[in-house]
């Protein structure tokens, strides 16, 4: 697994409070793991802050699974 | 009795007497203050009355730019921004008849939508920092109505509505917003006032007297410390009795 999948799930373990291994390609942050609209916009604060990139509010809209976020950052960084 | 020590408050209209007053009260509990408002004398010699943890940071509430940027200026000026008061606000009184959509439009702008951003512009810092303090000031005519003021009663209103909707969203993550509605509280506004206009006030008003600036900064204070942690959405009236709700 790549350096910037690795550092995301890190991010979505601690800030959801999941286990690692239910955060796989496919899971879909709202509705597998547990987060509240609230979650999802810290979600994005605490990417940008770790890899020290903009998320416009359009894009964030479409990181939905912990894959979408994994691509948006590898193609913004 | 309230701490506010390491706290950085922003507070709008602070050259008007209520602004003022909430800063002084804020500042005097410990807190860093971001003065804000359009007349910079009035601003600067508050700082200077204030000394420490003053810092003016002059804004054009009508401007939507220079009031997305203010949240991001305090921030850099004051090192964080923890406690945000909208009290700024205009009034553009004419009977609804009369009213023209500049009269509707320019008391809305200010005193409602600025409000808008500058609560979406602290919600990020609030939100990182677990704690947060959105004090809007409203006033007794949005829950009671006032000839004249169709276009200032709606926004103040409509400031109720939208804090007790923030307060709904941001809960859990420790922070409040919380709404001070004053009533008649003597300014240099109401000084212009007759003796016998203030009278006639006087008489709807069981205190049978005007509010002071301080009266209404005691509230705000209440609201941002540590101690109001478990008050949220609530609309706090500061009116001496002239409308019980």
């Amino acid at each position: 697994m790549s350096d910037i999948a690795d550092r995301v799930k890190k991010i979505v373990v601690e800030h959801l409070g999941v286990e690692e291994d239910k955060v796989t390609e496919n899971a879909s942050f709202i509705d597998d793991l547990g987060a509240d609209s609230l979650d999802t916009v810290e979600l994005v604060m605490a990417f940008e802050e770790e890899f020290g990139i903009e998320i416009p509010d359009d894009a964030a809209e479409t990181i939905q699974t912990f894959g979408d976020a994994v691509k948006f950052i590898s193609q913004a960084s | 009795m309230f701490d506010l020590s390491g706290k950085c408050a922003l507070v709008t209209g602070a050259s008007g007497g209520i602004g003022g007053a909430i800063a002084k009260a804020l500042h005097g509990a410990g807190a860093t203050v971001g003065l804000s408002g359009t007349r910079v004398d009035p601003l600067e010699a508050l700082a200077a009355e204030l000394g420490d943890r003053a810092f003016v940071l002059p804004c054009d509430l009508s401007d939507p730019e220079a009031v997305n940027a203010l949240p991001k200026q305090a921030i850099d000026a004051m090192g964080s921004l923890d406690i945000l008061v909208n009290n700024a606000g205009i009034t553009r009184d004419q009977i609804f008849m009369r009213m023209s959509d500049d009269e509707w439009q320019s008391v809305l702008d200010v005193n409602l939508t600025s409000a808008m951003r500058l609560c979406r512009g602290v919600m990020r810092p609030m939100m990182k920092s677990r704690w947060g303090r959105i004090i809007n000031i409203s006033s007794i005519v949005g829950a009671t109505g006032n000839p004249g003021q169709a276009n200032y009663a709606a926004a103040k209103a409509g400031l109720i509505g939208m804090t007790k909707s923030i307060a709904y969203e941001v809960a859990s993550r420790g922070i409040t917003a919380n709404a001070v509605a004053p009533g008649f509280i003597a300014t240099a506004m109401t000084d212009k006032l007759t003796d016998d206009q203030k009278a006639k006030i006087n008489a709807q008003i069981p205190a049978a007297r005007m509010g002071t600036p301080e009266e209404i900064a005691a509230a705000v204070l209440y609201l941002a410390s540590p101690e109001a942690g478990y008050v949220t959405g609530a609309t706090l009236h500061v009116n001496g009795g002239m409308a019980m709700l």
